[in-house]
């Protein structure tokens, strides 16, 4: 079954040809769609397949995106050391959070890891020596050959390509299928004899790593980094877009990150109150639609299998 | 200076009565959070919006009225009853569909109406920061060891314990809060005995958000009231609700208690990262008692 992998080879190519005809602009917007399609596969590697609530995902975007905009601004490495360091940081930093939290469960995670998540924004925010504090670092040099628009667009396409299939890889493998069993009954995955909390463990660090990723490709487009970046209220709209887009399905928090940004980018233009239109959009979702859009369409469309390839 | 001079300096004490005075706004809002997680098991992120309308509610019955003594109690009513009011509205209208959906979907129900509830502040009130007197007989401040404390913070210090009190004798001493607590172990057990649960459920919620809206009223006067002030305080009173233990009135208190202490204290001893010892606290507490202080009631 090879023409399974026709639609995102096609889309693939589609993503390629883009700049060679939309203005500058749209490259930035679309580039940041991939890079937030990025970061919300990656928290769903966590909060989908592995059922843990991983309520402050952003703060490894924001330590990915710190990590290499330091690296590039201060340490005088080549920048493809650089550009590794930030999603490394961001693995590292998963792993020390994950090793306190993963022996609580639910809720419970989800607000340890939320206030472990808000000590380094306050950090962050606050070390104006050395973060630069609530202002952020502007201005970031980013090397030659990813500087320009379209340079910028190329790397982040590739890198979100890869990682997307890497990430593919890994739901599909025995690991994946692990960590879902997990998610659906951690005592009995416990008594076929599937460690859990390590397996928990993995998965964090994974999908932290790929948040940091996604934190250094918003740099190389942006080439400035804030601390807004990883406030808690920016991993809750992450959160969203997986739940938009359909928390069980691969692609779903794909989908709906392009819905949040592309919505958000060319409806605030129109309605002065962005929130209050997301806030709608999302109780009419969660009341008529809590398996998301692509959720919805597997299930309208086949029901036999009823999960996306 | 020696440790044990700042430690018994007339600064800190008047550091400690600042962070006492800012504890009481803290464990009102965040029993009131409290309560409905234990009973209802919603997160409710929206209950920072409810505090932050009860703040500007209060500060537009102030100063529709004119300001004086009677403009700030009548705020102090009417502002937890606004509030209250639009709970009502929230629980019977959406959340009581919705309790049999995971924890995941209600959280992000609540943070849909997070966001609705703060762009209606942004219609209804612009983007202003807004300030509040208090009345004539606590303005000013007093001397207190040479130091200079205000006399609403001594305000506050008097009115935490009596809501403190009252929440127990609700809860504890109330028909209907036994129930709540009897609904909070086993909500269907306590609807098989005949009992509607609907309807206690819509009980803990108004009470609830009446306490997040008594806190935004009450912290009027002491802070400038503005867009944004509901971002902070609800990631401070979920820390509280979990630090002390879900659904604990307690336990709310203890955290409220130590949140705001560290937080005083902390700017304090390093001016510049006064704001990650609270959160550094409720890391060391999670990690030696992962479910809080006190005895949650999950």
């Amino acid at each position: 079954m090879k023409w399974k992998y026709a639609v995102p080879l096609v889309l693939l190519a589609l993503l390629a040809a883009l700049p060679q005809f939309l203005p500058r602009f749209h490259i930035y917007i679309i580039a940041i769609v991939l890079l937030t399609g990025l970061l919300a596969t990656s928290l769903n590697l966590a909060i989908g397949f592995g059922g843990i609530y991983q309520f402050h995902h952003a703060v490894f975007y924001g330590v990915g995106a710190y990590g290499t905009a330091l690296m590039l601004t201060r340490s005088g490495l080549p920048a493809p050391l650089c550009l590794v360091a930030g999603p490394i940081a961001a693995a590292a930093l998963s792993l020390v959070m994950g090793i306190i939290c993963v022996r609580l469960s639910k809720l419970y995670f989800g607000m340890l890891q939320i206030s472990l998540g808000s000590l380094v924004w306050a950090i962050v925010y606050r070390w104006y020596s050395f973060t630069g504090g609530d202002n952020g670092i502007p201005g970031i040099p980013v090397p030659e050959w990813i500087a320009s628009p379209e340079g910028a667009y190329y790397y982040i396409l590739a890198v979100t390509a890869v990682c997307m299939y890497a990430l593919h890889r890994i739901v599909r493998s025995p690991f994946g299928k692990a960590l879902e069993g997990i998610r659906d009954n951690p005592v009995r995955s416990e008594a076929i004899g599937i460690h859990v909390r390590l397996h928990q463990l993995a998965a964090l660090v994974i999908a932290g790593f790929f948040g940091g990723v996604a934190g250094s490709l918003f740099v190389v487009i942006d080439t400035s980094v804030f601390p807004d970046m990883m406030f808690w209220t920016y991993s809750l709209e992450v959160l969203v877009m997986c739940l938009l887009g359909g928390m069980y399905t691969f692609f779903g928090p794909l989908v709906g990150s392009s819905i949040l940004v592309l919505l958000r980018t060319y409806v605030s233009v129109y309605i002065p109150y962005w929130h209050l239109f997301l806030g709608i959009v999302l109780t009419l979702l969660i009341i008529f639609l809590p398996d998301g859009v692509l959720g919805f369409a597997v299930r309208r469309f086949r029901p036999k299998e009823g999960r996306l390839a | 200076m020696g440790f044990l001079e700042i430690l018994f300096s007339a600064g800190t004490l008047s550091q400690i009565l600042t962070g006492l005075s800012r504890t009481t706004i803290l464990f009102i809002v965040s029993s009131g959070l409290s309560l409905i997680l234990g009973v209802l098991r919603i997160p409710n992120i929206a209950h920072g919006s409810l505090y932050m309308i009860g703040a500007f509610t209060a500060y537009s019955v102030i100063s529709f009225l004119g300001g004086g003594t009677f403009a700030f109690f009548a705020a102090m009513v009417a502002a937890p009853l606004v509030v209250a009011a639009i709970g009502f509205v929230m629980e019977r209208g959406f959340f009581s569909y919705l309790y049999d959906r995971e924890h995941l979907m209600l959280l992000l129900l609540t943070f849909s109406f997070a966001l609705i509830l703060g762009d209606l502040v942004k219609i209804f009130w612009g983007t202003e920061f807004r300030s509040v007197e208090p009345p004539a007989f606590i303005q000013g401040s007093a001397e207190i060891l040479g130091l200079p404390v205000p006399y609403y913070n001594l305000f506050l210090l008097a009115v935490g314990p009596f809501i403190a009190v009252f929440l127990w004798l609700v809860v504890n001493r109330t028909k209907i809060g036994k129930i709540s607590r009897a609904a909070a172990v086993d909500a269907e057990m306590v609807s098989a005995v005949g009992i509607n649960v609907g309807w206690v459920f819509a009980f803990t919620f108004v009470l609830g958000c009446f306490l997040a809206g008594l806190g935004g009223a009450l912290i009027a006067p002491m802070t400038s009231v503005s867009l944004g002030m509901d971002h902070s305080l609800i990631m401070e009173a979920f820390l509280i609700v979990i630090m002390g233990g879900l659904g604990n009135v307690w336990g709310a208190l203890l955290g409220s208690l130590i949140f705001g202490l560290s937080q005083s204290l902390g700017i304090m001893v390093w001016p510049q990262f006064g704001i990650v010892f609270p959160y550094l606290a409720v890391v060391v507490v999670l990690s030696f008692r992962p479910r809080g202080l006190l005895r949650s009631v999950w």
